[in-house]
């Protein structure tokens, strides 16, 4: 290896950087140094739009100083380089400065072409490419109505989302008669169109802009060489990109007839001693405007530089993006310009999505595809033309709407040559190497293979392969809880149980290392609450909760709480309602009534919180457990006693079995529902506990859900007495809160379950195991020792001092403000708070930048 | 540098935070009793949330890292430095720390003042 060779970059945008991870990666001893043009490091350019909502450029940075500082890099912002002097080896830069190098790399990317239309050069005309190209178009936004993007590419529509969500009307104008005329067709190209001006945004094709001229209604008239004219007050140019190759012609390189770099396989210019990667680079007289051909340039560069023989060889141009809203995809020869090759089209006006494959004339293989509005198969089909797979006998089937026996390409079916991660060239084989080597979860992987951390775009297809793969080896996950405790759960709870641990510091020292964290703490206060229901908020507990178990209440994104009092099975009097109002009206909450059947009192103070529950308990409310990992309610339809059809009283039932599970603590939360008959208007099978009555007594199903994956329940047991049936509801939420993972829910715990349903049954019903007397009697012992929470907490007598906002000061946090809308308050946006601080213009102007700078922080 | 003296050492939590205004910025200081540096004040402000809530964080270690967990979204703040693990480039305030005859004192100022990008 050679040691310390003086390299020079030139370009510090996502593919320079690239190169220096992986130049200090393959050379610990090269001295390195990089001459980056912008104010700002390597950031993420693919993800710029984010910024528009609210991602921060630390959001998408790639690097810091002090990363480069810790990689040995020397780094200097804000340098534009101007001369390379190949005979002396010296660069030099716009301030005067010169740099030596040995080995030489231009990384210097590409800038935003801006057609020759006169009056392109005027304020508000602008460019969309960094960092600095972001805040001038928001500040031109902040002062324009309309908006148009000149340009209906891939970059173009970006643009346009971006300021559509600036909140200006927003038009595209594009020259050529189609949108994004590289990747797609006309007709995929016609059905983007439409879509788009179903979201609101103009698109004008086949329009060429003669002139920019003064506007009448608006800042600017765009005039059209078809006499047509179109209104704005701002302009985006984003007519394509041009390489910054002008440091090749200064140094007198060779260079292509339309611009760019030229380099051979080895990323070589024609001086071999300077190098050029990623959208400045010319290749078979092909630029590669997007990150993976560039990442891949960067690595046969440090290959290159550190004495290794990786190649370029060119690089697959296959595109998926969401364009406002819109899936699209484009796949290899997407034109169709292979000789005899055939086209199957499918097309769909009412979902709106068209999909076409190019086939091989024999139709045995992939060529390219197109996709819009929908690109749920890009996955596969990116997988048949990259590895030349034989297609299926009926292709057809790929791009048909559920067919059936799709045969979709799962991790499995792949070759170990596959490339799952364009971006960071990670194969299939590599993936199983990071498996045998040691990764056992998506996460270990990811990292070691650095998969998925590109554009994101393999993320569905890295979890698929990983997961087959760790199946097809029966690999046992591993279920610790956290890097503090190499256990699971269940088996923290026997070491609770049968050491009679009573702290988690106990615990710690005994089987624990390090300080613990967010997610071994929670899961030990569970296991500790549910073993000796101690009260959750002894001293020795109050470390261990998340802020909505400390406090009692959900944190809402702004800092304040929710106060949900409790409504069993729904059921409450005028009386409570009119507490419920006046309490809110006297505090100014925000009212709303849950999904849940009870009403959520939004907007809380942490130091009104106490006040709050004081009136509510007063007036004899008990908390609603809604910060919990507990039981949240017990939903009921009206039942008997009203309703027609109803053949038991669901109501009362419900009312009894919340009561009894009430403050309950378990791995999840959990919910119920008793419905009074089988039309089921309570929506009890969508419960982990959910009872609906029937003539003879009631049904019981167990174990469903709503939420992120839903889930029916099963039916457990049929027309059981009410004895019987609380038995068993006690059997079952004993057995799960023994035995089941943190934070899982009854759904996934018995999914889980060796035996699943049939094992459950056997357990409760025939007792399989011998354990159900000590269930009912660790019930029992739970249900009798329930207290609200709420009521202690005020009654204690530092309840006031734990609930202050600050320990030395009666000050509120002056970050929660709110305004009105439909006559109730809601948190203020950024934007609001900044405006509400100006006009307050009883706060001096000292102070006002103090909390600004606290925000900036 | 400056002291803010704010309260008794009662005011602290053991292994857990609370918030104090200190020259009218908001501070997180968290108290791990059996450390050998015990207190630790950093903002109080989460960048990520937008919302003034880190007192309210679950602290814990990260490969030996003091950290918090933002409440919000759960990122994890360094206790010493202000870094964040999940987000490099963020680095919030840290102010310097001290318990000194049962009171608690807070700098008024903070160390590193790393503003973000
Ligand atoms: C307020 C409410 C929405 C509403 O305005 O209606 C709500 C609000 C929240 N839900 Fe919910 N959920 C509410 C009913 C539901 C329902 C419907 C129901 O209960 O019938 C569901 C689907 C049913 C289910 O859970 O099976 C539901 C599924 C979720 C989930 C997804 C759970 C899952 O297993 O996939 C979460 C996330 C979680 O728990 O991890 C969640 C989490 C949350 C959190 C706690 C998110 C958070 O951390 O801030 C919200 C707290 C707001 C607050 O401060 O009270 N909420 N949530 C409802 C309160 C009901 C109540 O009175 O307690
Ligand atoms: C809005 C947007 C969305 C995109 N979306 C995608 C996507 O979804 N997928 C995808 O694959 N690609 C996408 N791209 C393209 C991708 O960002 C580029 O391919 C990639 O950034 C190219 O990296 P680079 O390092 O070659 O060039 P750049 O990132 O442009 O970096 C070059 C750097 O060199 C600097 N420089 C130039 N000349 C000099 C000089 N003389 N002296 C000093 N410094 C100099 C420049 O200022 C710049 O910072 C997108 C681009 C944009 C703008
Ligand atoms: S669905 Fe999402 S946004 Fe709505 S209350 Fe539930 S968690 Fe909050
Ligand atoms: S393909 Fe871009 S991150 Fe994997």
């Amino acid at each position: 290896m050679q040691t310390s060779q003086k390299i020079l970059i030139i370009g510090n945008g996502m593919v320079g950087h690239h190169f220096v991870e992986q130049m200090r990666q393959s050379d610990a001893n090269a001295d390195i140094t990089v001459l980056c043009g912008e104010a700002n490091l390597a950031y993420d350019r693919v993800y710029l739009s984010s910024v528009f909502d609210g991602k921060t450029a630390a959001d998408l940075a790639l690097t810091t100083h002090d990363n480069y500082k810790q990689l040995n890099i020397n780094v200097h912002t804000s340098q534009w380089v101007e001369g390379i002097d190949r005979s002396a080896k010296i660069v030099t830069t716009l301030t005067g400065e010169q740099y030596p190098y040995d080995k030489l790399v231009l990384a210097t990317g590409s800038f935003p072409f801006v057609p020759p239309i006169k009056g392109n050069d005027q304020p508000h005309c602008l460019v969309y490419r960094t960092l600095e190209d972001l805040e001038q178009i928001k500040a031109s936004a902040a002062v324009s109505k309309s908006g148009v993007v000149i340009g209906g590419g891939l970059l173009g529509l970006e643009a346009a989302n971006a300021i559509k969500q600036l909140g200006l009307d927003t038009h595209v104008v594009e020259f050529a008669p189609q949108l994004m005329a590289v990747q797609l067709d006309g007709q995929g190209g016609t059905l983007l169109k439409n879509k788009i001006e179903e979201l609101g945004v103009t698109v004008h094709t086949s329009k060429a802009t003669s002139e920019i001229v003064k506007g009448e209604t608006s800042r600017f008239r765009l005039n059209f060489s078809d006499e047509s004219f179109l209104e704005t007050d701002l302009i985006l140019f984003s007519a394509g990109i041009r390489p910054y190759d002008q440091l090749g012609k200064i140094a007198d390189l060779e260079l292509g007839e339309r611009g760019g770099i030229i380099i051979n396989n080895q990323c070589q210019t024609s001086d071999p001693d300077i190098l050029a990667i990623g959208e400045c680079a010319l290749w078979d007289k092909k630029l590669f405007g997007l990150v993976a051909p560039g990442y891949n340039m960067a690595r046969v560069a440090a290959s290159q530089l550190s004495g290794g023989e990786l190649e370029f060889l060119g690089a697959d141009m296959s595109t998926k993006l969401k364009l406002l809203g819109v899936e699209v995809g484009s796949i290899g020869d997407a034109h169709a310009k292979t000789p005899d090759c055939k086209e199957l089209i499918y097309q769909d006006a009412i979902r709106g999505c068209y999909k076409k494959i190019i086939l091989s004339e024999k139709g045995d293989k992939l060529l390219g595809a197109v996709l819009v509005g929908d690109t749920s198969d890009y996955d596969t089909l990116l997988q048949y033309m990259l590895n030349d797979m034989d297609l299926p006998e009926n292709p057809e089937c790929l791009i048909l709407p559920d067919s059936g026996g799709v045969p979709s390409l799962s991790g499995s079916a792949l070759p170990d040559t596959a490339t799952i991660c364009s971006c960071h060239n990670v194969s299939k084989g590599d993936i199983v190497g990071a498996i045998d080597g040691g990764s056992c979860d998506l996460a270990s992987v990811k990292s070691c293979t650095k998969a998925a951390s590109g554009c994101g775009g393999c993320a569905a297809l890295l979890k698929s392969v990983v997961d087959n793969e760790l199946a097809s080896r029966g690999v046992e996950v591993n279920n610790h809880v956290c890097e503090h405790f190499a256990y699971s759960r269940q088996e923290l709870l026997h070491m609770v149980k049968v050491e009679s641990i009573k702290s988690f510091d106990d615990l710690l020292t005994k089987h624990g290392s390090g300080h613990g964290c967010e997610i071994c703490k929670p899961a030990i206060g569970s296991i500790l609450a549910s073993t000796w229901n101690d009260f959750i908020l002894e001293p020795a507990h109050v470390g261990l909760q998340d802020t909505n178990d400390t406090y009692l209440a959900n944190m809402q994104k702004d800092g304040s709480y929710s106060v949900v009092p409790r409504i069993a099975g729904g059921e409450i009097t005028p009386d409570k309602l009119i507490v419920i109002g006046q309490v809110a009206k006297d505090f100014n909450l925000y009212c709303k009534v849950t999904g849940g059947q009870r009403i959520d009192l939004f907007g809380a103070r942490l130091e009104e919180l106490p006040v709050i529950w004081e009136r509510l308990i007063e007036a004899g409310f008990e908390t609603g457990h809604a910060y919990g990992k507990s039981l949240r309610t017990v939903k009921s339809c009206v039942g008997s006693t009203w309703c027609r059809y109803g053949v038991q009283d669901s109501v009362g039932h419900a009312i009894e079995i919340e009561n009894r599970y009430k403050g309950l603590r378990a791995p999840h939360k959990f919910k119920m529902a008793v419905s009074g008959c089988t039309r089921e208007c309570a929506e009890a099978q969508s419960k982990d506990i959910g009872i609906i009555a029937t003539e003879n007594g009631w049904n019981l199903y167990v174990c469903g859900n709503g939420g992120m994956r839903p889930r029916h329940a099963d039916l457990f047991a049929t027309d059981l007495d009410t004895p019987t049936l609380i038995k068993y509801i006690d059997r079952v939420i004993m057995f799960y809160i023994k035995t089941a993972d943190k934070l899982q829910r009854t759904s996934v715990w018995m999914e889980n379950l060796e035996g699943g349903l049939d094992y459950l049954k056997s357990v409760v019903i025939d007792d399989s195991l011998g354990i159900c007397d000590e269930l009912e009697a660790q019930m029992e012992l739970i249900t009798q020792t329930y207290a609200c929470e709420w009521k202690k907490a005020i009654e204690s007598p530092d309840a006031a001092k734990r609930f202050r906002q600050f320990v030395n000061s009666p000050e509120t946090d002056d970050n929660i403000l709110f305004v009105q809308e439909r006559n109730q308050i809601r948190p203020a946006t950024e934007a609001e708070k900044r405006e509400q601080r100006n006009t307050q213009n009883r706060i001096p102007v000292m102070e006002v930048e103090e909390e600004q700078a606290d925000v900036l922080a | 540098m400056s002291w803010h003296n704010i309260g008794t050492i009662d005011n602290l939590v053991a292994n857990s935070g609370v918030c104090a205004l200190v020259n009218n910025q908001q501070v997180a200081i968290f108290y791990i009793p059996q450390n050998p540096t015990a207190v630790f004040a950093i903002s109080n402000y989460d960048p990520i949330g937008k919302a003034n809530v880190l007192s309210r964080g679950i602290i814990g270690s990260i490969d030996n890292k003091l950290v918090v967990a933002s409440p919000l979204y759960k990122q994890h703040f360094c206790l010493e430095t202000g870094e964040c693990l999940e987000a490099e480039a963020i680095h919030l305030p840290v102010f310097n720390a001290k318990i000194e005859d049962g009171s608690v004192f807070i700098s008024s100022e903070p160390k590193v003042t790393t503003a973000v990008a």
